[in-house]
């Protein structure tokens, strides 16, 4: 049994020490933020932030985060009260079909943390490793843009 | 550069707008007559419901597929009902609960379900004063309506809800109620956000991928190494002892795995790959040359525009060039996935499919059942942009679901699956001659063009549902099927938005279809914009004209010159003839199909000397969809055909060896990434609230490059999948 520490609350999880993080979020707590798109490392759909660092959930076992922070999608805020971040997204409305945007936030999230006033192109360098196929990168950087300096 | 989409605007109902300037002209008004889905499906209560409490319920059978319909279908019945938005609820796309749309595709929703909740709900509404009249002892027009109630002079008043009570909704649309006019509008024209935004953002279970219903397991597929391998061996001891594992599904060449967990499912598909041989034979072309053997193809030519003479003229200066593009992916972010329940008889499946009536009657011809044995009800889905796995998804979970009654069972593809084995956009080539003649202006014009069929979503046959081609009942790849234009297939817009005095299209429609093909993004339309455009401005180049002037010399409908010339404008384009080295700009117009929306575009593009690599700097567009129902869904949508387009031209090519597809990840499929976007892309809404037109977009842009993925050159002895995929210039 692994103790995991998600949003803020310890879960004991049971399970083969070896399944990726991604899987243990979204079936064993019920957490729909962190999306499977490629199992592989290429995507960004699956980002969730461990400690301070953005990590692909399908790509980390769960057997190396016992006694480490996991922050996804839902730690950042609710539909009735959204975080910074969340709110930037949604006036700028930057979502198309929407599926790799809880990616987006939670990589933004981590870039936020470390520096409130990221350049342009210090955004497009840290957001390179997450896809989207809407084309809704114009959107996306400016609901940065705009949270940058109103995240903590 | 180019890609089509769904715009949130409509053709308005000519009857219902017409009405009001009839009314104010005093002239007589056209018959009524109901229009759009409201034509097959009259009956008001197929479209609304209000219950008792004054909750309004909108039904359309069109999906949201993250391009925002549900909003905007919600604004038309919110402003024609008189009610807040908030007192709606929308159900969309089910076999269970919505009339038969067909598919959610040819940007055609606001046309034929947004005019039918518009008119549907103006009738409602008058329905409801005439009611409240009634109660009230008074006359109809000395009512007033607002927010869902009624109220007559000196404050009586009756809501939506007193009204139907004991009261039927069942009764036929006639096309004659008043709509409320564009100058009153208080919900539709405006940037009323985006419904569906707010759960996508913060986790709620959006997605058929979040479903979990109770007793769900979970399941994958095994598929052969290539389309027509043949299964040799199998051993199924080790898979069915591992953890988890609660049936292993094996039917003829068809092999799938359910079990308790996502994970113990994952480790179990591998292992049952391991467990599986199979023949495989060498059925791909010539990867070496894609084009030659797609023009050697046996093919259906036909002309589909002749103009005057047709052709290039005599004693006038020609000129010619080929354009071509290879496969292309839909490529969603999120593998295609479903949930099905067979229970008692009957199956139920979840999907994100674009069609669930079709599918519904797919799916029952692949389980030899009656369609009312099967339900589908679309769940949103990752971006899917035309035919790509779902239908397939939907089949795999309701074969498997057979297997384990009593039980959804959650089937999701892995990315080699999504990669591999979804249908591709065609490869296609267009050859072009056009004479100029004294006076600058195109005198003639031969297009010919060769494509595969963009359309082989499921209709009636399981043929068209991939997981039933290995099933024992082996239902065969399809046929491909033709689209008539003016929308078309591989032929969309392949006739020049222009007006040429002499002009002639042929089409070659080939049949064969060696790796799987359908709808995908705009069609034809995409690759017939680029190669037109493009030769556009190599025509104005050789006629010594600027590429914008060149264009509206040769358009004469106002609608088309005032998107060209607010592009232009908005762009800068007499000022961007002075670019720093290095960079260049382009320029291009379309109507789409021909009869829809109009739009420009103007690009500023930079390339890289030593690698060729070309970016996109800036785009400015121009579009006229007609009535703009929502603006910033419009601007939002053709932003991302900009973005979207650009990936295709710049990076994309399906590559494949002669027995597999070897484009099986982001890594060897590559797509545009953040470093590649451009540094901003503006679009600017021409809204024509009293204009008949239409929906959806795509835009292109041109240089001299002639196929995509395209570079400025190729680097020398370069072995990624591009270059490998461009053995010529």
């Amino acid at each position: 049994m692994i103790t995991l520490h998600v949003n803020g609350q310890d879960h004991a999880v049971e399970g083969d020490p070896a399944t990726p993080l991604l899987y243990v979020l979204r079936n064993d707590l019920r957490l729909n933020g962190a999306k499977f798109g490629c199992g592989l490392g290429q995507c960004g759909a699956c980002t969730v932030v461990v400690d301070d660092e953005p990590i692909f959930s399908c790509q980390v076992p769960i057997s190396v985060l016992a006694g480490r922070r996991v922050t996804t999608l839902e730690g950042l805020g609710t539909e009735k009260e959204p975080g910074p971040l969340q709110k930037a997204f949604i006036a700028a409305q930057a979502a198309q079909c929407g599926y790799c945007i809880p990616g987006m936030i939670m990589r933004a999230h981590a870039l936020l943390k470390r520096n409130a006033t990221p350049s342009d192109d210090d955004i497009r360098r840290w957001m390179q490793p997450n896809l989207c196929r809407c084309g809704t990168h114009p959107r996306i950087l400016d609901a940065i843009r705009t949270a940058a300096g109103r995240v903590s | 550069m180019l890609g089509g989409a769904v715009v949130v605007s409509f053709a308005m109902a000519p009857r219902a707008f017409a009405q009001g300037q009839n009314k104010a002209a005093g002239s007589t008004t056209p018959a009524a007559a109901p229009v759009g889905d409201l034509k097959a499906f009259p009956y008001l209560d197929s479209w609304l419901g209000i219950d008792a409490t004054g909750r309004v319920t909108v039904f359309s059978g069109k999906a949201e597929l993250g391009q925002g319909i549900m909003t905007a279908l919600m604004q038309c019945a919110a402003e024609q009902l008189a009610v807040e938005p908030a007192t709606i609820t929308m159900v969309m796309a089910s076999t269970a609960r919505t009339v038969n749309e067909g598919y959610t595709a040819g940007s055609d929703s606001m046309n034929a379900s947004g005019n039918a909740i518009l008119q549907a709900a103006a009738q409602l509404r008058a329905v409801l004063v005439g009611w409240a009249a009634a109660d009230l002892s008074t006359d109809p027009s000395r009512l007033t309506v607002a927010d869902g109630v009624v109220t007559a002079p000196g404050g009586r008043r009756r809501s939506y809800g007193d009204l139907v009570q004991g009261r039927s909704l069942h009764m036929k649309a006639d096309g004659a109620a008043d709509l409320i006019p564009p100058p009153q509008y208080k919900i539709m024209g405006r940037d009323y956000p985006r419904l569906d935004i707010p759960p996508k953002l913060t986790g709620a279970p959006v997605f058929v991928q979040d479903m979990r219903p109770e007793g769900m397991v979970h399941a994958r597929v095994v598929r052969p190494p290539n389309y027509g391998a043949t299964l040799t061996s199998l051993d199924l001891s080790g898979v069915a002892a591992l953890p988890g594992v609660l049936k292993v599904v094996h039917q003829g060449d068809y092999l799938a795995v359910a079990a308790e967990g996502e994970y113990q499912a994952i480790i179990a598909m591998r292992a049952l790959q391991q467990a599986a041989r199979w023949q495989v034979s060498k059925t791909l072309p010539d990867r070496t040359d894609i084009y030659a053997s797609l023009k050697a193809m046996p093919a259906t030519s036909q002309v589909i525009a002749h103009r005057g003479s047709g052709g290039t003229q005599p004693g006038s200066r020609v000129l010619q060039a080929a354009y071509r593009r290879p496969y292309v992916m839909h490529g969603a972010i999120g593998p295609s996935c479903a949930v099905a329940l067979f229970e008692a008889g009957h199956t139920t499946v979840w999907t994100h499919s674009q069609g669930v009536y079709p599918l519904r009657a797919a799916i029952a011809d692949m389980l030899s059942v009656p369609e009312d044995a099967v339900d589908c009800i679309q769940v949103q889905g990752s971006g899917c942009y035309g035919h790509n796995g779902a239908d397939d998804a939907a089949a795999d979970a309701a074969l498997i679901a057979q297997s384990l009654p009593g039980r959804p069972v959650r089937v999701q593809w892995m990315r080699e699956d999504e990669h591999g084995w979804e249908p591709y956009g065609s490869p296609m080539v267009a050859e072009v001659q056009a004479s100029l003649g004294r006076d600058g202006m195109i005198d003639g014009w031969n297009y010919e063009l060769w494509s595969m069929t963009f359309m082989t979503r499921p209709a009636k046959s399981a043929n068209n549902l991939m997981p039933a081609w290995y099933i024992p009942a082996r239902f065969g790849p399809p046929e491909g099927a033709e689209i008539p234009l003016p929308s078309g297939g591989g032929d969309r817009n392949a006739v020049p938005s222009y007006t040429l005095a002499n002009e002639q299209v042929t089409y070659h429609y080939v049949k064969p279809m060696p790796l799987r093909v359908s709808a995908l993004r705009s069609l034809g339309g995409y690759f017939n914009v680029f190669a037109i455009e493009s030769f556009m401005d190599e025509l104005a180049k050789a006629a010594h004209a600027d590429p914008v002037a060149f264009r509206l010399k040769h358009l004469t409908d106002p609608r088309a010159k005032a998107v060209v010339e607010l592009a232009a404008q908005k762009f800068g384009w007499d000022a961007a003839q002075r670019l720093p080295s290095g960079h260049g700009r382009g320029f291009a117009y379309v109507r789409y199909e021909t009869i829809k929306a109009y739009c420009a575009l103007a690009v500023e593009v930079s390339v890289d000397a030593a690698t060729g690599q070309i970016r996109l700097r800036r785009a400015v567009a121009a579009v006229d969809s007609g009535n703009a129902v929502n603006p910033t869904g419009i601007k939002t949508q053709i932003q991302g055909c900009i973005v979207q387009a650009a990936s295709w031209t710049l990076y994309e090519s399906v590559d494949y060896s002669e027995t597999e597809i070897t484009s099986r990840d982001w890594s060897s499929y590559p797509i545009l990434r953040f470093d590649a976007v451009p540094e901003s892309v503006e679009v600017h809404v021409i809204n024509r609230p009293a204009s008949p037109s239409s929906a959806p977009e795509r835009r292109a842009w041109g240089r001299r490059p002639r196929r995509s993925p395209m570079r400025w050159r190729m680097p020398q002895g370069c072995a990624c999948a591009t270059c490998r995929s461009r053995p010529q210039r």
